[in-house]
């Protein structure tokens, strides 16, 4: 669904509103080819369009909220959607003031588009299936234009569409002996993924080497971005959002209490301005360029919902309590040493299935995953097989941090679950005095 | 359905020449009704009806999907398909002779006693406060939470041999949720059917035990404070059901899906330590493991007719007296790999194509109660309520967390233990179940958030198990 048509669709919705009722309609469609590949030949391929709308009815202090799939043509939506107002309308009648209901009451416009023409994708598949002949090569393949919008009868008129590609994908030497690469963006350029596919021949021909076998215990580390985004995922679970830190829930109850602290080279932001997600919220609202959520090692400032600010009687400043572009700030370790500084321990390309493991000290377990590598006295000596960890982000943040790197990776989230992630995060690579392997 | 039949005569009457279609539409509608703290929560209606376009022809196979139901929207997705089984026919993993065709016709109506429709919704909102006031205990629950959602799914699947497949499930699912803090120190406990989903309607809220849960889930919430960390060291332990599930399903499951075996997996959700040539041989667990692919069990999650191949789904054993026999793999993976398989072939909804799933994976019942198994036991420890789950790519290394403990000294439960957890190595971990309880202590549960595949999809699972004993695991407790 384009632009004018969401508008339409909204205008004429909102004509019918009565009394005090306010409406705000949003949008998210996409349109997307995903080619799913396996020992680089295409297993699963196709098409997806889909435009999903919401709705939010107000009246006085009350409040519902629907969706529903929308076909594109104009009277037929209008239809179901309206049929769907009905049933707001009637289940106001029954729901009491809502003493968290929080809108943004001044008319707004944005409009935002990134990206132009997006890459043919059976032609891009094919110069990937070409480039990557000989290597047992499996992945996704995901592109196309992502749309959201919003629209109220206040007069909130906000736009954002992107037009790119993801390709994420590993190479499998045995087993699971293997290399991960991920290359997107809005222009796809061959040579680029010729440079990527030549990185992966390299690794893999290390993972040629016999595994070296370690036991759980305490190890150097470096951890690479990619590895990192993994623990960032973690604190983007309860760690930043305002509800969860007012009701003693959040992994960083004690950093929040004072108990602990992170090394203060270590500054999380949540940064909107990197413009790849929309600016505005739900409710209309526009969230401010950058939030500092973790300050030198100390608590920052919560992302606070629409919802969460009337509760608490906060500004807003997001559109959920996780960030969707975080941001790790560089340090001072050149990649270029990190070998050396590591000396002898693991650098850690990738993690993996990370879940709370005691989440009042921000204990984390998962696993290692994808090129993970034996280094002695600063060389790589062999792959190592896979090994669960088990430690707090205290440590591995805080009092084992011993450097983080002058370069950032931006990493474009591939996930999918609910239609083409826009989130991304800006990371470096950090090295740990120590990382706990229990298995 | 109406709408659905009349969509899908149009389309076939206007098919695209090809070897084979199918088409998927689905119809869901839901409803999310909350209680936060005394505060109903905005509710959320939800309705979805999109198709998907499956179209095999000249050796490939490509699909397309849309919710633009209208002859021109089909036709558009028949053409997206259409485009990317010629990219497949050319660039395929597999000759798409191997795509399962279909010509059944079945119908399947998920069990509903009492309507969502039935209670009106004051009087589900009224029931929802009661719960969340019950949770408020003390100033020491500082968050406290109930709900109940709805969820209708009907799907119809047409393909061009004729085969024409209605099924419809219903879910009522009940939960409540109770957070207790006492200065760094917080606990959670999850209740009134938050972990033990099932096909139904409302007779699902008193089964579950909406109302009458809430004063336990508080109560151990906040006895959990002040309870002592888990021991770690090695003993042994009993799951309950509510654990078992996770259980179940991370290291029998996921390991026993033929895509993963196939490598389809690989780059997200991950391979499997199975092999094809273990099948019939490969001890997997002791001789008292037994695990089902079983669509038959009355309202459990996923009990149906079909898959969304269409091929007939019937009960098979996946291990039997600890050895392995057969994978979870649909009819495509099935001739890709040379093995027999089950009828697993789902998609969650209209934009995500059919791939290797979970459907009911159930552990079958052994003998005795409860009360039995923990007699058995001299030095161990009771674990309920997953909390956390991780395993390796390979789905062997595991650690999971629970939300509560309680120690069994000399064949009796004693005190809670906060915190606790467990891990273990799957291909080891079976060998070492030593009890599990009998059909009466059988409990039908299943899960609503299974991810896997490329695009990601999330699915309901279901897991009928009673509670089992296994000797010697590592076990541990929280902090740094």
């Amino acid at each position: 669904m384009n632009q004018d048509a969401f508008y339409s669709l909204s205008e004429q919705l909102c004509a019918g509103l009565r009394g005090d009722e306010h409406l705000f309609c949003s949008l998210d469609a996409e349109s997307s080819d995903f080619v799913r590949l396996n020992r680089n030949r295409i297993r699963q391929a196709g098409a997806v369009r889909s435009a999903v709308l919401g709705l939010n009815l107000i009246s006085g202090a009350r409040q519902a909220e629907a969706a529903c799939d929308l076909s594109g043509e104009l009277e037929q939506d209008l239809t179901l959607a309206r049929g769907l107002l009905a049933r707001l309308r009637e289940r106001l009648a029954h729901v009491p003031d809502d003493p968290y209901l929080n809108y943004s009451t001044e008319p707004s416009v944005s409009d935002c588009w990134v990206g132009e023409t997006p890459p043919d994708a059976g032609a891009a598949v094919a110069d990937l299936i070409t480039a990557a002949a000989g290597l047992d090569l499996v992945g996704i393949w995901a592109s196309g234009e992502i749309s959201a919008g919003l629209a109220s009868s206040i007069g909130h008129s906000h736009w954002h569409a992107s037009t790119s590609f993801n390709l994420d994908w590993s190479a499998y030497l045995e087993s699971d002996k293997a290399v991960k690469a991920s290359y997107s963006g809005l222009t796809w350029e061959p040579g680029v993924l010729a440079g990527k596919l030549e990185a992966m021949r390299q690794g893999l021909a290390v993972m040629a080497r016999p595994a070296r076998v370690i036991t759980p215990g305490r190890y150097r580390a470096y951890l690479a971005p990619a590895a990192v985004a993994e623990l960032m995922g973690m604190l983007a679970w309860g760690g930043f959002d305002l509800k969860s830190h007012r009701t003693r829930q959040t992994p960083l109850l004690k950093l929040i209490r004072g108990e602990r602290a992170f090394d203060p080279r270590v500054t999380i932001r949540e940064e909107q301005d990197r413009g790849l997600t929309p600016v505005f919220t739900g409710d209309g609202f526009i969230q401010p360029g950058r939030v500092t959520l973790i300050d030198q090692g100390r608590f920052g400032h919560c992302l606070v919902d629409s919802r969460d600010a009337k509760e608490y009687g906060e500004p807003v400043n997001a559109a959920g309590g996780s960030p969707a572009s975080v941001g790790l700030d560089p340090g001072e370790l050149a990649p270029a040493d990190v070998l050396a500084r590591l000396d002898t321990g693991l650098w850690i390309g990738n993690l993996w299935y990370c879940n709370w493991s005691d989440p009042n000290d921000a204990r984390v377990t998962g696993m290692t995953r994808f090129g993970t590598w034996w280094v002695e006295q600063g060389r790589i000596e062999a792959p190592v097989k896979v090994m669960r960890f088990d430690d707090s982000l205290y440590h591995l943040l805080g009092d084992r941090l011993e450097g983080l790197t002058t370069e950032r990776d931006l990493l474009m989230d591939p996930q999918t679950y609910e239609g083409r992630s826009t989130e991304s995060a800006l990371l470096p690579g950090a090295l740990v005095g120590g990382i706990e392997l229990a298995l | 359905m109406d709408r659905l039949h009349q969509i899908a005569e149009r389309f076939a009457a206007a098919a695209p020449a090809c070897d084979y279609w199918t088409l998927r539409l689905v119809d869901e509608e839901s409803d999310h009704l909350a209680v936060r703290q005394g505060v109903v929560e905005p509710s959320a209606l939800g309705a979805s009806l999109g198709a998907m376009v499956t179209l095999v022809v000249g050796g490939g196979v490509g699909y397309g999907a849309t919710s633009d139901l209208s002859p021109a929207g089909l036709r558009a997705a028949a053409d997206q398909a259409l485009g990317w089984a010629a990219r497949h026919a050319w660039l395929g993993l597999f000759d798409a002779a191997h795509y399962p065709r279909s010509a059944l016709r079945a119908d399947y109506h998920g069990p509903v006693a009492e309507p969502w429709e039935a209670m009106r919704l004051p009087d589900k909102l009224l029931l929802l406060q009661e719960a969340n006031q019950a949770l408020a205990l003390d100033e020491r629950i500082v968050d406290w939470s109930a709900w109940l959602a709805y969820r209708r799914v009907q799907q119809l699947l047409v393909t061009s041999d004729g085969g024409h497949i209605t099924q419809v499930w219903t879910y009522v699912s009940p939960g409540l949720a109770a957070v207790a803090n006492a200065g760094s120190q917080t606990q959670r406990r999850h209740g009134g059917g938050a972990d033990w989903s099932q096909q139904g309607g409302l007779e699902r809220i008193s089964a579950a035990g909406l109302l009458a849960d809430a004063p336990r889930v508080a109560e151990e919430a906040i006895a959990l404070l002040t309870a002592p960390e888990c021991p770690r060291d090695t003993r042994d332990l009993i799951l309950t059901p509510g654990q078992m599930v996770l259980q179940i399903h991370e290291s029998i499951g996921h390991p026993l899906e033929l895509d993963r075996i196939l490598g389809d997996e690989r780059n997200y959700a991950g391979t499997s330590f199975v092999t094809p040539e273990m099948f019939g041989t490969y001890r997997y667990g002791s001789e008292l493991l037994n695990v089902t692919f079983d669509p038959t069990v009355p309202g459990e999650l996923v009990s149906g007719a079909a898959d969304d191949d269409g091929t007939p789904s019937r009960r098979e054993y996946l291990i039997r007296n600890g050895i392995l026999e057969r994978p979870l793999g649909g009819v495509l993976s099935q001739a890709r790999s040379g093995l027999p398989g089950t009828a697993n072939a789902r998609a969650c909804a209209w934009d995500r194509p059919p791939i290797d799933r979970m459907a009911n994976i159930n552990l079958e019942p052994g003998e005795g109660t409860l009360d039995a198994l923990i007699a058995r036991v001299e030095r161990g420890i009771l674990m309920d309520t997953n909390r956390s789950w991780s395993i390796d790519d390979s789905r062997n290394k595991f650690q999971f967390g629970c939300e509560l403990g309680r120690l069994i000294v000399d064949g009796e439960l004693k005190g809670l233990v906060r915190n606790p957890g467990y891990r273990g190595i799957s291909a080891e971990f079976w060998r070492s179940l030593d009890g599990v309880g009998g059909p009466a202590a059988r409990e039908v549960r299943g899960v609503q958030n299974c991810g896997k595949g490329e695009p990601n999809q999330s699915v309901y699972v279901g897991h009928a198990t009673p509670p089992a004993l296994f000797r010697s695991v590592a076990v541990f407790g929280g902090g740094e």
